[in-house]
């Protein structure tokens, strides 16, 4: 799978490559800033875009706009925006229009390789890799909706969900049954008034377009 | 022989005096004939009083502001004493009344006065502390020169032969005051001049206020500037370098399961300890400060603020709009180290954060519900959002009764 990154650290971007081909990916292009992004995307069409948020000019939000920008002119294709800080905000503005085919992560996530290399795979195929940070994040905003009636134990299996988790990994992660997994979660779409669905990514971009639309 | 310093100072300040006071003659005599002509013209009524008067008038008008100026000049030239210039604003819209306002915040009756008044007596002054010089000397010398004097006056004043050494004694116990009559003419016709050639206390502290307000906040503008640019040297260099560090290590955990045993131990330990480093630097360095809170406000950088905190913290904005910079930043602080303290020392177990757009005055509250017991006059976090707080003139106020719970308030002007 071809993939295309836009990282301004040179020194972390010989990490990204190595990282990314052991994943399986090829890395068509690299660039240093978002108007070096949008070209090599333009050129190469990518199966990935591993984005690195703060690039020059401005070094805030570049990235966050150059992935919005690519997934507006090129809809479909897969982003994952890397950052030394997630922020609410941008996963807010990332999750508006579409939700799959969409990660965003902590920098330092990389370097736990092979879960990392399964994040970005999960975005290439299509899914979405939230950092447990951005969940938090946005769990944190809502205290006045029907998410307060969940369990902490519910909260954190829609965590877990929201990172975009099947339910063999969220079974993995708590140390518990995938049946618990699945009575939790069934749980957590009656609180939430969701209808169940099965297909695994779908459920998440369910929970996610709860968590992006019902913004007070 | 040396001289002594004290001796030396003394001289030195009253030949300094001297010469200001000397130069002070002149431009204080300078309206004198304006003065003398008028008031011949006016009493003898021989020529046009009406003429007269209003071509000293013009005179003194003119002669106002080239007077002190030179007053001016000889004081911070010869003693080193500053008056101040007189730069009322001038109005922005031209009406009357306003320009009135303008031309009598300069004060110019007095000036004139001072010019006009003073002027003759202390050129009086200046001459009587003149001639005293001159006496002093006159007597201390009297054995050099009372020689060439006539036979007759020489007679009638040096007669007897105690005599010389009587104006001898007499000049130096004169040249002795010298320094200090003259020191005291000098100190009187200063605060004369700073009374009345220099604007008024109230303009001064005024005018003082308006340039400690100015350089108070070009003073945070640049903390916050070299924060900021610190926080982007670490971001752009040290963060990079750890995350690449940690990535790397990450790399030859995954790509050599061959190695031995406690091979791969060290690696593991030395990869822990890298992503151990990364969360510790971002810590501190999101304390600095944070990217987000310049490019999408206080609000969206509450949210990683309070997700990060360790304890359930209840969140809630009520901004209509963005706020000042600065004032964005004092909050965040403020929240920062509240929820810092709330985490580390109290123990708490939940902690409120209310932010709150009233009028023009942001209010920030941050509740826990930990030990309390928390003093602003000992925590130097305390203190120190304290004067942060106070360096916008805002208002700080922490209650923490011991059992707590502590609430930290802060009400910050925000009028754009």
């Amino acid at each position: 799978m071809r993939a295309v990154i836009a990282e301004d650290s040179v020194l972390l971007r010989v990490g990204l490559i190595k990282v990314l081909e052991m994943g399986g990916f090829q890395v068509a292009a690299e660039a240093g800033d978002a108007e070096g992004l949008l070209a090599a995307v333009a050129e190469h069409r990518p199966e990935l875009a591993l984005i690195d948020v703060r690039m020059p000019p401005g070094f805030t939000d570049e990235g966050v706009r150059a992935a919005m920008e690519i997934r507006r002119r090129w809809p479909g294709t897969p982003v994952v925006l890397l950052s030394q800080y997630v922020e609410e905000r941008y996963a807010a503005d990332l999750l508006s229009a579409n939700t799959s085919g969409v990660g965003y992560l902590l920098k330092q996530r990389v370097a736990d390789v092979a879960d990392f290399v399964a994040a970005v795979r999960r975005v290439a195929d299509g899914g979405t890799a939230l950092d447990p940070q951005v969940v938090a994040q946005l769990l944190l905003r809502r205290d006045s909706d029907p998410l307060a009636r969940l369990t902490p134990r519910e909260r954190e299996v829609l965590g877990l969900m929201a990172e975009g988790r099947s339910n063999a990994g969220i079974a993995q992660a708590l140390v518990v049954s995938e049946s618990a997994v699945a009575k939790h979660i069934n749980n957590i779409f009656a609180k939430l008034d969701l209808p169940v669905v099965d297909a695994d990514h779908r459920r998440v971009l369910a929970v996610l377009r709860f968590l992006g639309t019902s913004r007070a | 022989m040396t001289i002594p310093a004290g001796l030396r100072r003394t001289v030195l300040r009253a030949r300094r005096d001297t010469g200001f006071l000397a130069a002070g003659v002149l431009p204080h005599l300078a309206l004198v004939p304006v003065w003398a002509w008028a008031a011949t013209t006016t009493t003898a009524r021989t020529g046009n009083w009406l003429l007269t008067v209003s071509v000293s008038a013009v005179l003194v008008l003119l002669g106002t502001p080239v007077l002190t100026a030179v007053h001016r000049a000889r004081y911070r030239v010869l003693i080193g004493v500053d008056v101040p210039r007189l730069t009322p604003t001038a109005p922005e819209q031209r009406t009357w009344a306003s320009t009135a306002r303008w031309l009598t915040a300069t004060r110019p009756w007095r000036r004139i006065g001072y010019h006009l008044l003073l002027g003759p007596l202390l050129a009086l002054l200046e001459l009587l502390v003149l001639a005293e010089a001159a006496a002093c000397l006159a007597g201390v010398i009297a054995c050099t020169w009372s020689w060439a004097l006539p036979t007759g006056i020489r007679q009638d004043w040096f007669g007897y032969p105690t005599q010389l050494p009587a104006y001898t004694a007499a000049g130096l116990l004169l040249l002795c005051t010298l320094p200090w009559t003259a020191r005291a003419v000098a100190g009187a016709e200063a605060r004369l001049a700073l009374g009345l050639l220099g604007p008024s206390r109230a303009q001064r502290l005024q005018e003082r206020v308006d340039q400690l307000a100015v350089s108070r906040t070009d003073l945070i503008e640049a903390v916050d500037a070299e924060r900021r640019r610190i926080e982007r040297d670490l971001h752009d260099g040290t963060q990079q370098r750890l995350v690449s560090l940690a990535v790397n290590l990450g790399l030859a955990m995954a790509t050599r399961p061959d190695l031995p045993s406690d091979a791969r131990e060290v690696i593991a330990r030395a990869h822990l300890e890298a992503k151990e480093a990364i969360v510790e630097l971002n810590d501190l360095v999101r304390g600095l400060h944070p990217a987000v809170l310049e490019d999408r406000g206080l609000d969206a950088a509450l949210s990683g603020l309070a997700a990060r905190t360790p304890l359930p913290v209840r969140l809630r904005v009520d901004l209509e709009d963005r706020v000042a910079p600065d004032v964005e930043s004092v909050a965040y602080f403020v929240i920062s180290e509240a929820l810092t303290n709330a985490t580390k020392h109290a123990n708490a177990m939940r902690a409120e954060v209310t932010v709150r757009q009233v009028g023009e005055v942001l209010r920030v509250r941050v509740t826990d519900d930990g030990l309390g017991g928390a003093d602003a006059a000992v925590g130097t976090g305390l203190t120190g959002l304290a004067k942060r707080v106070g360096s916008l003139d805002g208002a700080f106020h922490v209650s923490s009764p011991v059992g707590g719970p502590t609430t930290v308030t802060a009400e910050l002007p925000c009028a754009r």
